[in-house]
């Protein structure tokens, strides 16, 4: 786990890192409370590591391996959320085998808080996503897929709202156009959302209806594209209120995650971390409660 | 007396607070590998036992061998995966498609999305042709015009290692095609062509519109997979290279 040296800062006044805040749970009032988001994105049905000999990625990866990493996480802050950017299907013969069942049951047992589709959840069609969602305990997150008629509708929630020591959590999510990847024989009649205008819709309904403290979508758009496409970096721009982009569908690995002014100057983190279960993402918010904090005073460290 | 205690406190915290509002103050991101020094979760890997010994006992078969590993990345234009995948396919449909039609494929042209993964050097497995080839995906031949036959090649020009074979193109220098043929020659008006696909990209995946709207069109019932367990199950050692049917001059 290395620290990145780079730090940024934001605001006017120049905040101070100075190491790990402490936290007493005698003290007779907490001044801060911090929040742990642990992300994953197109997994991809890869359950086990790669093998030893695997020339691009040996010994990497792993479900069980993941779920220790995760619970000793839990354990150090048990006020943490747990999420992934879709694609969680297709990609090794337990996929082929058992249709998905096992990658819902593993991130159920994991205790996944929620999940973005991906275009290749609909591999098996929206009848064989809706078929494995018994098996998913956690909130199947999609808000610009209309799946009205179609054996998914009812199945999902356009966004869920977390509470964790008292922080409020909005998590939505966005799924890329399905024209040219998914064939409509699979897609059935889901409908896509144009995604800047539904993230403007959820962003106002979760930061000012809300009032949610923290706003994250979850997104299988893509990172970046060369040519004129929607992807993560373009919805960070051209939105507001938007604090954490998870994304996927690209398979980028970034050095470390991106940060950029959205449409009313401030920062947004965009972040993915590569795909098959090869790392785990990290985002620690940290909160001020002593009301002497302003919220031009953000440092980010990434 | 407990709940007393506990609204007093909470009332007097309350009224401490000048703001209760939280404000973000800090954000701080890492990434964390899933190596081999974590130590796996001992219920996970049981949970999985079962499964994974289903799959291990058909998956483990080996097919041939491979001396040097193979991946999608390998070069510019062509790769070595990516002609053994074109070849294969060009080797083992035609034969179906002739006996079905009488007529002939004159070239393939499959995309370079789906090499799901590096061949491995060592032994190649029944696991090796799921790796690389997880989706259910088939084969269809589509009978296309010479007009949807330059647009493939418009298409390909910007420069994609799409997996092709029979067909060959050659760019210059500012990355215009020089020459394009299919079967050796150049793309002839009022003929039609036989290109061997998948249904993924024939139904308009990596919006490849050029074979969305053949003259005809023959569905093989023929996984990519399948041509793949059965090229490797004919070869001893599978060891494709880096060729000329796409280049840049």
């Amino acid at each position: 786990m290395e620290r990145r040296t780079f730090i940024k800062q934001t605001g006017i006044a120049s905040a101070v890192v100075a190491g790990t805040p402490s936290f007493n749970l005698f003290a007779e009032t907490k001044k801060s409370k911090k929040i742990t988001i642990l992300h994953t994105n197109d997994v991809h049905s890869h359950i086990d590591p790669f093998p030893p000999e695997d020339a691009s990625f040996p010994n990497q990866g792993g479900v069980a391996r993941r779920l220790t990493l995760i619970e000793s996480i839990r354990k150090e802050n048990p006020n943490t959320l747990l999420l992934d950017a879709g694609d969680i299907f297709q990609g090794t013969p337990y996929f082929n085998f058992y249709g998905g069942e096992l990658e819902f049951k593993l991130m159920s047992m994991m205790q996944y808080d929620a999940a973005t589709i991906g275009n290749h959840d609909f591999d098996n069609g929206v009848n064989g996503l809706a078929a494995q969602m018994p098996n998913a305990s956690f909130k199947m997150l999609s808000s610009n897929y209309d799946f009205t008629n179609t054996v998914m509708e009812g199945l999902t929630k356009p966004y869920e709202i977390f509470i964790k020591d008292g922080i409020k959590i909005g998590v939505f999510g966005l799924g890329i156009q399905l024209e040219g990847l998914v064939t409509p024989a699979l897609s059935k009649e889901t409908q896509y959302l144009d995604p800047i205008e539904i993230a403007l819709d959820m962003t106002r309904l979760l930061k000012e209806e809300q009032q949610c403290d923290l706003v994250i979508c979850l997104s299988h758009l893509g990172y970046n594209y060369k040519y004129d496409k929607i992807s993560d970096l373009k919805l960070a721009e051209k939105t507001k209120n938007i604090d954490l982009i998870i994304g996927g569908h690209t398979h980028t690995f970034l050095e470390k995650p991106t940060i950029i002014k959205n449409a009313a100057g401030l920062d947004v983190i965009v972040n993915q971390v590569g795909w098959a279960g090869i790392n785990l993402g990290r985002i620690d918010f940290e909160f001020d409660l002593s009301g002497n904090a302003t919220a031009t005073s953000k440092t980010i460290t990434v | 007396m407990i709940r007393i205690f506990l609204s007093l406190f909470l009332a007097i915290s309350l009224l401490g607070c000048k703001n209760s509002q939280p404000t973000l103050t800090q954000i701080e991101g890492h990434q964390l590998p899933i190596t081999d020094s974590i130590q796996a979760n001992q219920d996970i890997l049981d949970y999985v036992a079962p499964y994974r010994k289903r799959i291990d006992k058909e998956m483990g078969a080996v097919l041939a061998y491979a001396p040097l590993s193979l991946s999608k990345k390998d070069g510019p234009y062509n790769t070595a995966i990516g002609n053994m995948m074109a070849d294969a396919v060009f080797e083992l449909s035609n034969p179906v498609f002739n006996k079905r039609t009488g007529k002939n494929i004159d070239a393939v042209l499959l995309n370079h999305g789906g090499i799901r993964s590096t061949l491995n050097a060592g032994d190649v497995t029944m696991r090796s042709a799921f790796d690389i080839m997880p989706f259910e995906n088939s084969i269809v031949v589509v009978e296309i015009t010479s007009n949807q036959a330059n647009e493939m090649f418009a298409y390909l020009k910007s420069g994609t290692a799409h997996p092709i074979s029979n067909m060959q193109l050659v760019l210059n220098e500012n990355d215009e095609l020089k020459t394009a043929t299919i079967n050796g020659k150049p793309v002839e008006h009022g003929k039609t062509y036989f290109i061997a696909t998948n249904d993924y990209l024939q139904q308009g995946g990596d919006r490849m519109t050029f074979l969305s709207e053949p003259k005809s069109m023959e569905v093989l019932d023929y996984k990519i997979r399948n041509v793949l367990v059965d090229y490797f199950k004919e070869q001893d050692t599978i060891a494709p290279v880096r060729d000329n049917r796409f280049i840049k001059e």
